[in-house]
């Protein structure tokens, strides 16, 4: 099961990864998304993997999972949520403002150096 | 009045100039001189206490561990300069006062103004270098605001640039020196540094050390060869120059190396390098200044050689020497300040400062000529004038000091400063009062009324006072350099006076006033000279500098960092996997703790379904609707891989905000091109691979082997577990993590997921305001939009819905502590009930019934999150102590109630708030391009009875 885990942790970094280095918005966000999935996932194995034992007391039961790192992915997930909101809608205010929605800069033009150094 | 108030009054004070701006320019001038009047009175209250002798000491413990202590301490020398700088600074806001014209904000200045003294005062009065240091580096940067203040003005932006990197560059060098100092000594108090000479001067970091807190001495007073950004500080209006330049922060440098001239001064390099330094400076300073055209340019050059007399009496290391340097200070204040104010004066009423254009003011302006006039014949070395005492003993001194084994050295070089001294003084009376009065000035000049020429008046009383009677100033003179020599030296027996005989310096004097004389006869062909003489322009050579350190800093970066945030992330992630091979080539792994566990048939499914969704998102993100359905998937396998790992929390958590950000995403997605284009070359897209599969790989490597072993340090987990029913009230440790133990974390989460709605509503504004918001106004949507926008059976489901939601919102939000839920799965819940209403019946049918605006409800979450925690301080408890309580109201059984749940509230609010804003924000701007809107809830409605249309062609959502 670990190894299932860990698979998919790697698999959704890879595609992560290969969607962040793409050249459009949108593919960067989903990629950022799927980073995210992953980094949550690998956080929450953190307090490693038990089946059936959710951190909720209950009476004559003495094992649990480890509550901790649940707890810090619950946030996690929901700021990840307000951060994926933001970037969207920086990519769109971008792209709106002038019909171009890549990531990267146009190659810089010659310095002008208006006022410069002095 | 204890030191501590004279030095915080000038820094609270500068609040007031500011407040106080409003109430007339008056009323702001007048605060800023009642603060610094209580300054100059609390400084003056501890004048018997430094005349008997004694030092006054001020000490508060700051970080005693670093050796950073606010130690303050007064004797002779701290006096005098405050003196100055207090002194000086109340006739420069009465002179300001009537300098600044309306056009400028009087409240900024005097705040700038306040905030300079203050540092300047902390420096002069500062027991602990490092404190020192801060106050000196304080100084460098209210001087820069200073200088700049006429910020239209390029001059006055670059000439404020050009100081603060020259005094700020000293200042870092003197933070080395200054530390290395302490290090020697063993304490950061100067009253104990300057006890330990000779361990200093033995030690082998001596010379780095001098060396280093020189260049932050020399760099502020303007010596040779850093002496070229004090004319391009005269950019400042008047009042500043006169301030900075007469008696305040060029004379930091003068004043740290008085201070420091017990335990640095009398070895050779401390006399070579001073003194070279200083009569460079000195004579440099004077040749240069004979030359200028700008009446504040020729006074910055003066100053400049000035200090370079100084500093080059401070070098020679005699307690004559310094005793000289002191009263020349004084001196050099006084007439100085004057003068500055007199150039204002003239600029202010002829409207130039060019001499050349100026001439023949004697009779128009006869007070600021009475002013000038005695001001610089003090300067120029006259006697019966203070300068002239000073220089007098300058040239004694020089002609005792023996530099490069050449006895002749020093005089002459001393004598040819004193000549182009009194050149230029002779120049600046003649050429500008003397001569025809010409009928080509800019404006019509006449003297100033008494608010602007008393102060500079004022400051004549001791130039003549001073030297008319000398012997009044002895006292004062040989306290402050008792206080310079410390127990270095013997106070030196000579005595202030006019007449000493027929002594060299005498004859000195007499050929530098004479030669002075015949330099202004012959001042036309030795400016012509002067023009036509190649010399470097100091300040191309900064320039070049600057240019060439900005280019090379441009060349270093500019190939890493050229706006391609692919390159950065490459970049990234290279260096992250290289990084952890490194950790792990070179690292020890422990034997595994954890047996790997079994594998079911529906764990291989759902791993199945999330692999291929997220390998499909790779290969068919160009069609981006697509791509969406697809992270949908993953999500959801996410998900449920949470409930499958006693997560329930999460996996509620994961699959609420799933649905949201789809429903963002679908919304973006509504205005972005629907196709990505290929773009990338299959070189690049192989490059891109590689290095995904390479972090791929090393994230897979690196969870695999986490799992199965045990952290090195005993996890605090077990706590939370052991305590959270007992400490906490509450069963769902996750829950009682998130709103008991950890409550301040999460305050801090909601807090910045609300800043982030409101960031995307602010965005959203801006986007409408502007030139997007017409654009998007007259867009044409890209897709045919389906016929029906608001169908009847989703208006129904929707609406029928919207209880049963509300309900278990409710119920998980309650049930969260006990059970798996709380605040923020409650709090998406209800959202997602929300946002149904707007998708089933359009944002203007739903806004219009929307009660409370999105803002103030995340704003009372955040509130009420806040004060629950504020309330624990009511019962003497830190922020966010919980507490807990069982009631029992029949018939219900007994239930709980715990402060944590109304911390829950405040997170329920703030994510329901969060969450509608941004997803109102997104669909606004869809609503804009909507050229009808529909108020009734759906398309068709029996009830509605008219034959309503089956809706016109609507565009957008």
């Amino acid at each position: 099961m670990e190894l299932l885990i860990a698979s998919a942790i790697g698999i959704m970094t890879a595609a992560g990864i290969y969607l962040v280095l793409r050249l459009r918005t949108l593919p960067v966000i989903l990629g950022i998304s799927l980073l995210t999935y992953a980094v949550n996932v690998f956080l929450f194995t953190s307090g490693r993997v038990t089946i059936g034992a959710p951190p909720v007391l209950r009476d004559n039961i003495t094992t649990y999972t480890d509550p901790l790192p649940q707890a810090l992915v619950l946030t996690a997930i929901v700021i990840s949520f307000g951060m994926t909101a933001v970037v969207v809608m920086i990519g769109l205010g971008a792209f709106l403002g002038s019909d171009d929605d890549h990531v990267d800069d146009r190659p810089a033009l010659p310095d002008d150096g208006s006022e410069g150094t002095s | 009045m204890s030191l501590f108030f004279i030095v915080a009054l000038p820094f609270f004070g500068a609040l007031l100039p500011g407040l106080m701006n409003a109430a007339g320019r008056s009323a702001c001038a007048g605060v800023t001189f009642t603060v610094t009047l209580a300054a100059f009175i609390g400084l003056l209250s501890n004048l018997p206490t430094v005349l008997a002798g004694d030092v006054v000491m001020a000490r508060v413990d700051w970080m005693p561990a670093l050796g950073l202590n606010f130690t303050l301490m007064l004797d002779g020398l701290g006096f005098f300069f405050a003196l100055l700088i207090l002194g000086i600074g109340l006739l420069i806001i009465a002179y300001a006062r009537q300098y600044l014209s309306r056009a400028d904000n009087m409240g900024e200045f005097f705040t700038y103004l306040l905030l300079f003294q203050g540092a300047m005062v902390g420096i002069v009065l500062s027991d602990n270098i490092l404190l020192l240091l801060i106050f000196w580096e304080l100084t460098s940067l209210s001087s820069f605001l200073l200088i700049g203040y006429w910020k239209h003005l390029p001059a006055g932006r670059q000439g404020a640039r050009m100081a603060l990197t020259v005094t700020g560059m000293g200042g870092l060098a003197m933070i080395g020196g200054m530390l290395i100092l302490g290090q020697i000594v063993g304490s950061y108090d100067l009253s104990v540094i300057l006890q330990n000479r000779d361990l200093i001067q033995a030690d082998p970091l001596y010379v780095p050390a001098l060396i280093l807190i020189l260049l932050g001495c020399f760099t502020k007073s303007a010596q040779f060869p850093f002496h070229f950004w004090l004319p391009h500080a005269m950019a400042a209006p008047t009042p500043v120059s006169a301030y900075l330049h007469s008696a305040t922060m060029v004379k930091a440098g003068i004043f740290l190396m008085a201070r420091m001239w017990p335990v640095l001064s009398g070895t050779t390099e401390w006399f070579v390098i001073v003194t070279t330094a200083g009569l460079i400076t000195m004579v440099l300073g004077a040749v240069i200044a004979l030359f200028k055209h700008d009446l504040k340019a020729l006074l910055a050059f003066s100053t400049v050689s000035h200090l370079g007399l100084i500093t080059m009496l401070l070098g020679t290391g005699t307690a004559f020497g310094a005793m000289a340097a002191v009263f020349h200070i004084l001196n050099h204040a006084t007439f100085k300040a004057a003068l500055f104010m007199s150039a204002g004066i003239i600029d202010h009423e002829a409207h130039t400062r060019d001499i050349r254009r100026l001439g023949g003011l004697r009779r128009l302006m006869p007070v600021t000529y009475m002013i000038v006039s005695l001001a610089a014949l003090s300067m120029a070395g006259i006697p019966l004038l203070n300068g002239f005492l000073s220089k007098e003993m300058m040239l004694e001194e020089a002609n005792h000091t023996v530099l490069f084994n050449s006895p002749w050295l020093v005089p002459i070089l001393a004598t040819i400063g004193s000549l182009f001294s009194a050149a230029y003084c002779f120049r600046l009376i003649s050429h500008v009062f003397f001569g025809p009065v010409r009928d080509d000035y800019p404006a019509k000049p006449h003297d100033p009324g008494a608010g602007m020429w008393l102060p500079p008046a004022l400051l004549i009383i001791p130039v003549v006072g001073i030297g008319v009677a000398p012997f009044m100033a002895e006292p004062f003179v040989k306290l402050v350099t008792a206080a310079v020599l410390g127990n270095a030296a013997e106070m030196p027996s000579a005595h202030l006076k006019i007449w000493h005989g027929l002594v060299p310096a005498l004859y000195m004097s007499i050929v530098a006033v004479v030669g002075g004389l015949a330099m202004l006869a012959i001042f036309k062909p030795a400016l012509r000279l002067w023009e036509n003489t190649p010399r470097p322009e100091a300040k191309v050579i900064f320039e070049a500098i600057v240019e060439g350190a900005a280019r090379l800093a441009q060349l270093s970066i500019l190939p890493l960092h050229n706006g391609a945030f692919t390159r950065y992330a490459a970049i990234g992630i290279i260096t992250i996997v290289v990084a952890g091979y490194y950790a792990w080539t070179t690292g020890t792994l422990g034997a595994p703790t954890h047996a790997l566990q079994e594998t079911s048939p529906v764990l291989i499914a759902g791993w199945g379904m999330l692999v291929a969704a997220t390998i499909g998102m790779v290969f068919l993100h160009r069609n981006r609707f697509l791509s969406l359905i697809l992270i949908g998937i993953v999500g959801l396998m996410v998900s449920i891989g949470f409930v499958f790992l006693s997560a329930p929390d999460l996996a509620m958590t994961q699959f609420t905000v799933e649905v949201v950000t789809i429903i963002l995403m679908l919304l973006a997605l509504n205005f972005l091109p629907n196709r990505t284009p290929i773009e990338s070359t299959v070189l690049r897209r192989l490059r891109d691979a590689a290095v995904a599969i390479g972090g791929g790989l090393a994230s897979f490597a690196l969870a695999y082997h986490y799992m199965l072993r045990d952290p090195v340090a005993t996890s605090i987990s077990e706590f939370h577990l052991a305590n959270s029913y007992k400490g906490g009230g509450g069963t769902n440790v996750v829950n009682v993590i998130l709103v008991d133990f950890r409550g301040f974390d999460t305050f801090g989460e909601i807090i910045v997921l609300s800043i982030a709605a409101l960031l995307i509503y602010a965005l959203t504004e801006t986007l409408l305001k502007g030139r997007v918001g017409a654009k998007l106004l007259n867009r044409k949507p890209d897709q045919p939009q389906a016929g029906g926008v608001h169908p009847m059976m989703m208006v129904v489901l929707t609406r029928g819905m919207m209880p049963v939601v509300m309900m278990v919102g409710f119920f998980i939000f309650l049930s969260g502590h006990n059970e798996p839920g709380g605040g923020f799965i409650a709090g998406l819940i209800v959202s997602i009930g929300v946002v149904m209403q707007y998708m089933a019946s359009g944002f203007a049918w739903t806004s219009t019934r929307l009660k409370y605006p999105y803002h103030g409800v995340i704003g009372a979450g955040v509130l009420v999150a806040g004060l629950t925690g504020i309330g624990s301080w009511f019962v003497g408890k830190p922020f966010l102590t919980s507490d807990f309580t069982y009631v029992r109201i029949p018939p219900f059984e007994k239930f709980e109630l715990a402060t944590a749940a109304l911390f829950d509230l405040g997170v329920f609010l703030s994510v329901v708030g969060a969450v509608m804003l941004s997803l109102e924000s997104f669909s606004r701007l869809a609503r804009r391009a909507g050229m009808t809107e529909s108020l009734h809830p759906m398309d068709i409605d029996p009830s509605r009875g008219d034959d309503a249309p089956l809706s016109p062609l609507k565009e957008g959502v």
